[in-house]
């Protein structure tokens, strides 16, 4: 949900998306989204697109500095503090430590490297304040964000019984659907199989990781469709566009829109979601059965 | 003094009287609110969002038709104000310790304060102060910004001639209400620790309360400030601070409690009996790789807390998620209702929470009463509530390296779009989703990540999206009205209820509709993209239906 917001926030703004540090960025406290809005006009004005940091990256200190700061904290503080400033066993985690946030150029780190929480476990590190000058740099040079990147190694999602998935499959999914005909060469659609796990759960669905990515093949579903029948009997039927209380539009088969008002339940409409047994199947499916189907129709290939 | 300087004297201080009145709040009056006024974020101070104007009401709401729109441009674009067909707005009067500036295309989501006449809107950086009349610009207010996650702005508070609104990167705007004019500002939170911050400063008596957001793990706080200076008269920490403090037992260590969020980022509600501001706490961090918080419950994050304005002391809490895995904040603003409870009267506090469950408490006491599971869908927790009512957490619906199935969403069934209560229907309303959507561990590391880290969630839709109506003394649901179509994922904007026998709000497709609060019935509507909940105010004898879509503000009038 919360990536969608983002991607919807930077059409709003126009500004250009900056993975690690948007300005307008999803957070904890949720902006909603807004569909059925009016267009709003496009781009920042003059100028076009720009790239605004929300808490942007300090100046970064000579690589040299950088170099010596970083073999400094490898042999002096990354046993308790973690060797990428996280935190470790002992030491508390540096990157979001206020201290180190708040220190322009180690006047606040130097004291407490000096001995001045030795009475709360943080003992006394022999290191010049030159070294810690240097030791602060590289922190400083360390991103602090509230979100995650991809993972350095990929994390293997496939984790179910394939055996038992086949098993699964058949008794949720093979009313309708089989691996040798509508499936067929459907997992191999896919290189990653966590986008292949969405796609099964809800073809349509966002199946990529991080905005920008490839949200995989896109599958033939057939599109929710919807027949208004009016107070004279007669018909119309097509794809649905938009409807709400008042209001509701279709696409015919030669393409055109027909739209209505609704007043109640006139006209009659009758909306048929093809997805509406994959969206039922949440209210009941396990996490053991969805991973176990993943992994039987990895091995279909 | 012959007789017609004495009736110059007296029209003369007759005028001036008038003149000093306009554009000024009493604190005192928002105790008891005039009808024909809305003086901070909720109307009132109960939350309830509940008009006792009926002008406009269930007899004649198909006449409700637009009185003025004013379309508003953010920062320093020129034409501020003049849309096509309109006379542009004055300049903008600029501000900022920054020197970035954040444009884009105005979206207004906070509350409208309507006083004296005169509107104040806002998004984040920019303020405006318009005619209610006619909604012409008389004012506006440009903060240029070091950064921060412009996310919104939910309004301003009004104390006296002043008006105050929070910034992005950290600041207390103090603003002459009569003329845009910056007063002061004050740093109210630490930008280098990545807060940001959105709250409608709210104002009791002599005390003006603001609340900051951080997405790190940055502890949260409740501040008071004095309205005159902004100096502080009180902080209070949601989570423990120093050894001593209460609730940290309930975190593995102080440096987990210190870093474990639980920020105050939307408005609460204020009992003048008790002198009790109630508000709702956001969400634990780490948000969800917990496990360097504990096991525990980590108080007092995702909890209603009610705080003593006078002293900033904690009088009780009630945690609506302990231990949260989800980043459920239950930062919605509580309604206080003083009603019929089991056979007798009862003072309570009750708040529709992100994490699909309805509650009702004491609120003299935090004593529960009520705990109902609003949305069918909901599946983090247990079926069986614990001994106080509470949800108890599913550890494997946190994340799962292979994906775990999660409703509702990180959006939440509710989250902090204003909920109503009608004291006619004794109903609580609130806009509620059942989405889900597929948690994954998104890292490997021991230690979890910081802040909102260490999972990708993957949206699979909502089963619908409904306009919802509480039984506050059972919890169950007394109707709801579900938003047509197939999979809408748009929670709309909060509610307001009048004493004309409707409810007000914004549907899934944008619509402002006007409802039937017996049953949910839509009566008339407006597509009109509306964007924050709507208010209702009454100006020389008629009255209007105030509200925002995107950047433009809508007045309806019954003609």
């Amino acid at each position: 949900m919360k990536v969608q917001v983002v991607v919807f926030a930077c059409l709003l703004t126009g500004f250009v998306y900056s993975v690690r540090e948007p300005l307008v960025q999803a957070s904890s406290q949720v902006a909603g989204q807004q569909a059925g809005q009016p267009a709003p006009p496009a781009g920042p004005g003059p100028g076009g697109a720009q790239r605004l940091a929300a808490y942007p990256d300090r100046p970064k200190a000579p690589q040299e500095v950088l170099d010596r700061g970083k073999a400094v904290y490898g042999v002096s503080c990354s046993f308790c503090h973690g060797s990428d400033a996280g935190g470790g066993e002992s030491g508390p985690n540096l990157l979001r430590s206020g201290v180190v946030l708040e220190d322009q150029n180690g006047e606040l780190v130097s004291p407490i490297v000096h001995g001045a929480r030795a009475s709360l476990g943080m003992p006394r590190i022999d290191i010049s304040d030159a070294q810690i000058v240097d030791v602060v740099a590289w922190l400083h040079s360390l991103k602090v964000v509230s979100r995650t990147g991809p993972p350095e190694v990929p994390i293997n999602i496939v984790t179910g019984d394939s055996k038992v998935g086949e098993a699964t499959f058949g008794k949720l999914c093979g009313s309708c659907h089989s691996v040798t005909g509508d499936l067929k060469g459907f997992a191999g659609m896919y290189k990653d199989p966590r986008a292949m796990q969405q796609a099964w759960m809800l073809p349509g669905g966002p199946g990529g990781r991080f905005p920008g990515e490839a949200a995989g093949p896109s599958l033939h579903v057939k599109p929710t469709s919807v027949t208004v029948t009016l107070a004279d009997g007669k018909k119309a039927e097509g794809n649905l566009e938009r409807i709400d209380d008042f209001y509701v539009s279709l696409r015919d088969n030669t393409g055109g829109l027909k739209s209505f008002s609704r007043n109640g339940d006139i006209p009659k409409v009758e909306i048929h979601d093809t997805l509406a047994p994959h969206r039922q199947m949440f209210m009941k499916i396990s996490d053991k059965e969805i991973h176990d189907i993943t992994a039987y129709l990895v091995t279909t290939k | 003094m012959n007789g017609m300087t004495r009736f110059t004297a007296v029209a003369l201080l007759g005028l001036s009287a008038q003149l000093a009145l306009s554009q000024n709040l009493d604190p005192a009056k928002i105790l008891e609110p005039h009808p024909d006024s809305w003086p901070t974020y909720s109307g009132d101070y109960s939350g309830q969002r509940y008009s006792k104007l009926d002008q406009i009401n269930q007899g004649n709401i198909k006449g409700l038709s637009l009185a003025w729109s004013t379309k508003v441009t953010a920062g320093t674009r020129p034409g501020g104000g003049g849309g096509i067909g309109q006379p542009s707005g004055p300049a903008a009067i600029v501000g900022g310790v920054g020197t970035s500036e954040f444009g884009g295309t105005a979206n207004v989501r906070g509350a409208l304060i309507q006083v004296d006449g005169v509107i104040y809107a806002t998004t984040p950086d920019n303020a405006w102060a318009l005619d209610a009349h006619d909604g012409h610009e008389i004012w506006h207010f440009y903060w240029k910004t070091k950064g921060g996650t412009h996310i919104g702005n939910r309004g301003v508070g009004m104390w006296h001639d002043r008006v105050y609104m929070e910034t992005p990167d950290d600041y207390l705007i103090c603003l002459d209400a009569k003329t845009g004019k910056e007063i002061w500002h004050k740093e109210i939170a630490n930008f280098n620790l990545q807060y940001f911050s959105t709250m409608s400063p709210i104002v009791v008596g002599n005390h003006l309360l603001v609340g900051t957001g951080d997405d790190l793990d940055e502890p949260g706080y409740l501040q008071s400030l004095d309205p005159e200076t902004g100096e502080m008269q009180w902080r209070y920490y949601t989570v423990p601070m120093k050894k001593g403090d209460p609730g940290l037992e309930t975190w593995a260590n102080l440096d987990a409690a210190s870093h474990g969020g639980g920020n105050v980022w939307v408005p609460g509600s204020y009992d003048p009996e008790t002198h009790l501001y109630i508000f709702g706490s956001a969400n634990p961090t780490a948000a969800y790789t917990s496990a360097k918080r504990g096991p525990g419950d980590n108080l007092y994050t995702c909890a209603m807390i009610a705080v003593n304005v006078d002293t900033g002391k904690m009088a009780w809490y009630y945690q609506t998620s302990p231990h949260d895995t989800h980043d459920f904040d239950s930062a919605q603003t509580p309604i206080l209702v003083d009603a019929m409870f089991n056979g007798k009267m009862r003072k309570m506090a009750m708040t529709m929470a992100r994490n699909g469950y309805f509650f009702v408490v004491d609120r003299l006491t935090g004593e529960h009463l009520v705990t109902s599971k609003i949305s069918a869908s909901a599946n983090w927790a247990a079926p069986e509530l614990n001994k106080i009512g509470q949800p108890v957490r599913v550890p494997a619906k946190d994340f799962d390296v292979a994906g775990a199935l999660v409703s509702p969403a990180n959006q939440g069934t509710a989250n902090w779009m204003p909920p109503a209560f009608d004291p006619e229907t004794g109903l609580f309303y609130v806009q509620t989703t059942d989405s889900f959507a597929m948690y994954y561990l998104a890292t490997l590391d021991p230690r979890g990540a910081m802040g909102l880290g260490g999972k990708d969630e993957l949206s699979l839709g909502t089963m619908g999206t409904y306009l919802t109506a509480i039984d506050y003394k059972t919890g169950k649901i007394a109707w709801n009205h579900r938003y047509p179509g197939v999979g809408n994922s748009r929670l709309p904007d909060g509610i307001l209820a009048t004493a004309g026998k409707l409810l007000f709000a914004a549907d899934a497709a944008g619509n402002l509709v006007a409802y039937d609060p017996a049953n949910g019935k839509p009566l008339w509507h407006s597509r009109i993209g509306a964007s924050n909940a709507p208010e209702t105010y009454m100006i020389d004898g008629h009255q209007y239906l105030l509200v925002a879509g995107g950047d433009t503000i809508y007045a309806f009038v019954m003609n």
